[in-house]
């Protein structure tokens, strides 16, 4: 289990503090498929980057498996927003990366990376720079490379906004695949209230304050079923996390 | 393969149209001048061939291995200091304001110092450019390092790097271009400053070659020193070209 309790988390800006973390409490169980939705700029990435060890909580704890994060941990990957693959390395660089920076010996990884790369449909642009790919292949890069680490979790932030809706589609659909196959335990940042319901064991609507709060939490136990998203109960899942969005909208106009 | 061997055709064409442009022009103003003093290009040309041989080569060499030393030098020590200053904000806030102040002030100046400490001979001289080329590389990197995203550093923490391995992985490839970009611009600083302390108390390098060519009023042999001269910046331009090539070919993807 994941363990986040009691965590504060403040940014210092320009001429003021800013609270985004207030005694904050969240628990993940193995093998989850974690959701994280919420308006831009209620702390979704900040939540992330807690998980991953690359920022420490101002106050708090963090526990994985039992174990306190106290800075990045090897089996934990993060594809960051945007910023993930290194515009100076090819596909096949970019993807062996990880493994080099943990001086894995080229006769090791070569045999894994090419596997992933092909696995991921990358052979054909695997001497391509990150610049020389659609939006669809950058993001089959940044998971190749997180899943060469062989993580037991798994983060993500928005990998897939920025693409067309099948090239989305799909991901999303291999991106189940992966959770299915492997259990892993993953985190998952979008603005897509479909993406989240077709993606979620469990959906957490954040919304934006000062602190951010939780204001919903939607089981889902139907994800990954085939066909879910023709569903009703897709439909209605879809329906409520919108609601949630909006009225969290409402009290902030409120306000 | 290929492309790059067309590539390579292309600018070898390109530089070979420059040069007869500038011989071209060069022709129309000895013809319309009628100055001794501005030898013909073929005048010139012959003068070159004719005293490569016998010292003019020699200058050259010398010359070169001046200019080269020095930038490596810079850039050995520039570079290195540069990527810390980025990105160590404690070290920096130490060293930047050493750095603004002696940055500005022409090097120049302490030519007579510099002569007085290291001598008249090739040391002085590759300490000056040195000197001159290492502020141009320190600046730039520095500003380089500090332009990198923040996201990208964590990219590689989040996948294991340690401190050493940012610098490896992160903030040297980002700023190599800006370096290379740098390096060009102090060519072409290096090289007047080469010309300037060659051109007195010593006697070999092109610059003193040119001088005193002057002086022995033999304006063919003085542009003889003159061509030399480009053809040296010429040739660390393509040898800085063929490392961005090679280093930063992910820069250059939309040209082509
Ligand atoms: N490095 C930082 N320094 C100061 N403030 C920050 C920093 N990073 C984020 N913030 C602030 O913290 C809040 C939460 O930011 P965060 O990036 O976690 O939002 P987000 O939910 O991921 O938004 P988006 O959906 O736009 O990516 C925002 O109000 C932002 O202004
Ligand atoms: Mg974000």
């Amino acid at each position: 289990m994941i363990e986040v309790s009691h965590c504060d988390l403040s940014y210092n800006q320009a001429k003021s503090q800013v609270k985004v973390y207030d005694n904050f409490n969240l628990k993940i169980e193995q093998g989850e498929s974690l959701v994280l939705i919420g308006p831009s700029g209620c702390g979704k990435s900040t939540l992330l980057y807690l998980l991953s060890g690359l920022m420490p909580p101002t106050g708090g704890e963090i526990q994985i498996w039992g174990e306190p994060v106290k800075g990045t941990r090897q089996k934990t990957a993060f594809i960051l927003q945007e910023y993930g693959l290194f515009p100076w390395l090819n596909v096949e660089q970019n993807v062996s990366l990880g493994l080099r920076v943990r001086h894995m010996t080229k006769g090791k990884y070569q045999l894994l990376v090419e596997d992933m790369i092909q696995k991921m449909g990358l052979g054909e642009v695997k001497h391509n720079f990150p610049s020389q790919l659609s939006g669809g292949q950058r993001q089959r890069v940044a998971l190749a490379r997180a899943l060469t680490l062989q993580p037991d979790l798994l983060l993500m932030d928005e990998p897939l906004s920025a693409l067309d809706a099948l090239t989305r589609e799909r991901l999303q659909t291999l991106l189940l695949e992966i959770w299915q196959e492997q259990k892993l335990t993953t985190v998952l940042v979008t603005h897509s209230i479909e993406e989240a319901v077709f993606l979620g064991s469990r959906i957490l609507v954040l919304l934006d304050g000062r602190p951010t709060q939780v204001v919903g939490e939607i089981l889902n136990p139907l994800v990954g079923q085939r066909g879910y998203r023709q569903t009703e109960e897709f439909f209605q899942k879809t329906s409520y996390v919108r609601s949630l969005l909006e009225r969290g909208g409402l009290d902030e106009s409120a306000k | 393969m290929n492309l790059r061997s067309r590539i390579f055709r292309g600018k070898f064409w390109g530089y070979l149209g420059a040069a007869l442009f500038l011989v071209v022009l060069w022709q129309y103003a000895a013809w319309s001048l009628k100055n001794p003093l501005l030898p013909t290009p073929k005048a010139a040309i012959l003068a070159t061939a004719r005293l490569f041989e016998a010292d003019l080569g020699r200058h050259f060499w010398v010359s070169t291995y001046r200019v080269v030393l020095s930038t490596l030098t810079a850039l050995l020590v520039g570079l290195p200091l540069g990527l810390i200053m980025g990105f160590e904000r404690s070290i920096d806030r130490f060293l930047a304001p050493l750095v603004y102040i002696t940055y500005p002030i022409p090097k120049i100046v302490f030519l007579p110092l510099i002569l007085l400490f290291l001598g008249l001979g090739d040391a002085s001289k590759i300490f000056l450019i040195t000197f001159i080329v290492f502020f141009q590389i320190l600046v730039t990197t520095r500003d380089a390092v500090r332009r990198v995203q923040s996201e990208t550093i964590s990219s590689l923490r989040s996948l294991g790097g340690n401190r050493a391995q940012v610098y490896r992985y992160v903030l040297l490839p980002a700023s190599l271009p800006d370096v290379l970009t740098s390096l060009r611009l102090s060519m072409g600083t290096a090289i007047a400053v080469l010309f300037f302390a060659e051109s007195f108390a010593t006697t070999e390098g092109l610059g003193y070659f040119i001088m005193d060519s002057w002086s022995r009023a033999a304006p063919d042999e003085m542009f003889a020193g003159i061509i030399m001269m480009a053809l040296l910046g010429v040739g660390l331009f393509i040898v800085v070209d063929f490392f961005d090539n090679i280093l930063c070919r992910w820069q250059h993807l939309k040209g082509n």
